[in-house]
């Protein structure tokens, strides 16, 4: 029925269902349209930088500066417009730019000098963080007609801020699994050798993966900006951890060529129901919710082993 | 003996530092002096000394796990961790010193074998692995101390962060010591051996009959006890256990030492003194932008730009560009 390689992501899905279905017995007023749009309107700066940072596990890499980036491109944002009297869709336009300037700037490094993934974003995420923390230390609130206007808009069905994750979702979908760049993606994280020996440009796909998560992280950013109505250079701190385990959770392998965009989706809901039904109990304390994350972390890890274990048909997989 | 020196890995890290102390002495005024009070020496090398111990503690421990081609991104939490059991012991009546520490650090060494255990015989990618203790190990920090900062009163516990021996702070001695220990487990017996050899080839390894498992174990605990030594220092720096903020970052910091240091993140070779060497860098980095009067943020800026020239500088691709002009190169 199920072919083995959608497992994980029935697994995710079921996880989600059930944890879904529980929450909604064990608390009144869970099971309502206000709490579903929430749970998507709250997670959807941290959905954004999962789904750039799929990309970038799915090529065989990792990013670590996404957490970083959101703080900074916030700050920008807010200071753009505030202090500088920019309009706001300019700002966030330049904070994207140069978002996605920082992450192809990683690719780079991780492409053509070969620097490990885990090292180059490691500095890219002390870059990112110090450069917002320069630009300002103290959260800068903003005011415009244009950010009003939004919120006024947002309050027919969704707000802004989810219609830019709903619509960066299918944007992702589409680029993953029907662009010539999603099918290299997947190549390159799947063996990398073959994908050269294919003739794919590595270096190109992979600059291009960290360039995305850096205008993914970008975006998370401003929607962050735009949720909060405020710049604060210390958002996003350790997000990084939450959208690698919203990916892993998703049925991404960190070992890269084995993942898909929804997945993911699927993974952020689950943290955030998790966030939710912390904050619903009341008497839970918020650790609680960072326990849950790495016993569910745990969870799927073996999970994905077993699978792999069996694909290999009992044969040593050491190597 | 020239060449020995051209060609010895802590070549490099010790030119770095000395680079920088020499920047330091001629920007920032009274930078290498050091005065006498009451027995004790004060000063900017001295508080850079006190302040890289604990990144240099960690560092050792996270050398060999880096040496076996691994990575240990939990050490911060299991500081936190520490912290609070220490803290949690040291405000119970009845408790000894030595019974609490020794207590916290076989937690510490349990939740390190905790890593190996997932590393070595589930075979889980070692940054997936310590991730989950990443995440939940501060969870269960924050949980010990119901996300309070406990705070506790012992001076005999107060000597180990903060006292000073032979005029320097205590905590020296106590890196150098632990380095020593390191260093002969290490280098007098067969496992520095092994533990390169593991990194470089682990098929090969166990084909010449190392236990590359055992060998794994063995530095995810030791790496844990490393984090739970570190996280006793801090404790007793601030007699307060701070599960929110103790440790944060502190994984990176280690992760840059040890690879400033001269260990390559592809596992293999390894230099315990060059780990050291490296902490050394990024705290002085850290404390001579202090003293320069800009904001401290710039520290995080430099950082990264640091760290970037010695990753490229350590890069073969980066390298051979340069090389490439040379003949027989």
């Amino acid at each position: 029925m199920i072919s083995k390689k959608h497992i994980p992501l029935a697994a995710t899905m079921a996880v989600f269902l059930l944890l879904y279905a529980g929450a909604s017995i064990a608390f009144d007023g869970f099971f309502s349209w206000g709490v579903f749009s929430n749970l998507l309107n709250d997670n959807a700066f941290l959905g954004l930088a999962a789904i750039g940072m799929t990309f970038v596990i799915l090529s065989g890499g990792i990013d670590l500066s996404v957490g970083s980036m959101i703080g900074f491109t916030s700050i920008l944002i807010a200071t753009l417009i505030r202090k500088n009297g920019v309009h706001p869709l300019l700002a966030i336009a330049a904070a994207l730019a140069i978002g996605s300037a920082l992450g192809a700037s990683m690719g780079c490094l991780i492409a053509w000098f070969k620097l490990p993934p885990f090292l180059a974003t490691l500095a890219g995420m002390f870059f990112a963080r110090g450069l917002g923390l320069i630009i300002s230390m103290e959260s800068i609130p903003i005011e415009h007609g244009f950010i009003r206007s939004l919120g006024d808009f947002g309050l027919r069905v969704f707000p802004v801020t989810t219609i830019i994750f709903l619509a960066a979702i299918v944007a992702a979908v589409y680029i993953a699994h029907f662009t010539r760049f999603g099918r290299g993606v997947y190549a390159v994280g799947g063996n990398e050798d073959s994908a050269t020996l294919m003739g794919l440009s590595t270096s190109g796909i992979k600059i291009g993966v960290y360039t995305l998560s850096g205008f993914c992280s970008a975006l998370a950013g401003a929607v962050y900006t735009l949720y909060t109505s405020s710049g604060n250079a210390t958002a996003g701190t350790t997000l990084e951890l939450d959208a690698i385990a919203a990916a892993v959770i998703g049925g991404t392998l960190l070992s890269g060529g084995v993942g898909t965009i929804f997945g993911t989706v699927i993974g952020v809901l689950i943290l955030g129901t998790i966030q939710t039904m912390v904050t619903f109990e009341g008497s839970l304390s918020s650790w609680w919710t960072r326990i849950a994350i790495g016993g569910l972390l745990l969870l799927f890890i073996f999970l994905q082993r077993f699978i792999q274990r069996k694909a290999q048909g009992g044969k040593s997989s050491r190597q | 003996m020239i060449k020995r020196i051209r060609t010895s890995k802590l070549l490099w890290p010790v030119l770095a530092l000395v680079a920088l102390l020499i920047l330091n002495g001629l920007f920032t005024p009274g930078f290498f002096h050091i005065e006498m009070k009451s027995g004790r020496f004060y000063g900017h090398i001295i508080d850079i000394l006190n302040q890289a111990a604990p990144v240099a503690l960690l560092a050792l421990g996270m050398t060999l796990v880096i040496a076996t081609g691994g990575v240990d991104l939990s050490v911060g939490a299991i500081m936190a961790i520490s912290g609070a059991v220490m803290a949690l012991l040291m405000s119970k009546p009845g408790v000894g010193m030595a019974a609490a520490i020794a207590l916290t650090l076989a937690l510490c060494v349990a939740a390190g074998a905790w890593n190996g255990l997932l590393v070595a015989s589930f075979e889980i990618q070692p940054i997936v692995a310590t991730l989950i203790l990443m995440v939940a190990g501060r969870g269960v920090a924050q949980l010990l101390t119901q996300g309070q900062i406990l705070t506790f009163h012992n001076p005999a516990f107060a000597f180990i962060g903060g006292g000073s021996f032979a005029g320097l702070p205590f905590v020296v001695t106590l890196v150098a010591v632990w380095l020593a220990i390191t260093a002969a487990l290490t280098r007098l017996t067969a496992m520095g051996m092994f533990i390169e050899s593991a990194g470089d080839n682990a098929t090969s390894s166990r084909y010449a009959g190392i236990n590359v498992r055992q060998v794994k174990m063995f530095v995810y605990a030791f790496s844990g006890l490393c984090a739970g030594m570190a996280g006793v220092v801090i404790a007793s720096g601030v007699m307060a256990a701070d599960s929110n903020n103790a440790g944060l970052y502190y994984e990176l910091d280690a992760i840059l030492a040890v690879i400033v240091g001269g260990t390559a993140m592809s596992g293999g070779r390894f230099s315990l003194t060059g780990s050291i060497v490296g902490a050394l860098i990024i705290q002085t980095l850290t404390t001579s932008i202090r003293a320069q009067n800009v904001p401290v943020e710039f520290a995080l800026v430099v950082k990264a730009v640091a760290a970037l020239a010695v990753f490229l500088l350590q890069s073969d691709a980066f390298n051979n560009m340069f090389r490439r002009g040379k003949a027989g190169a």
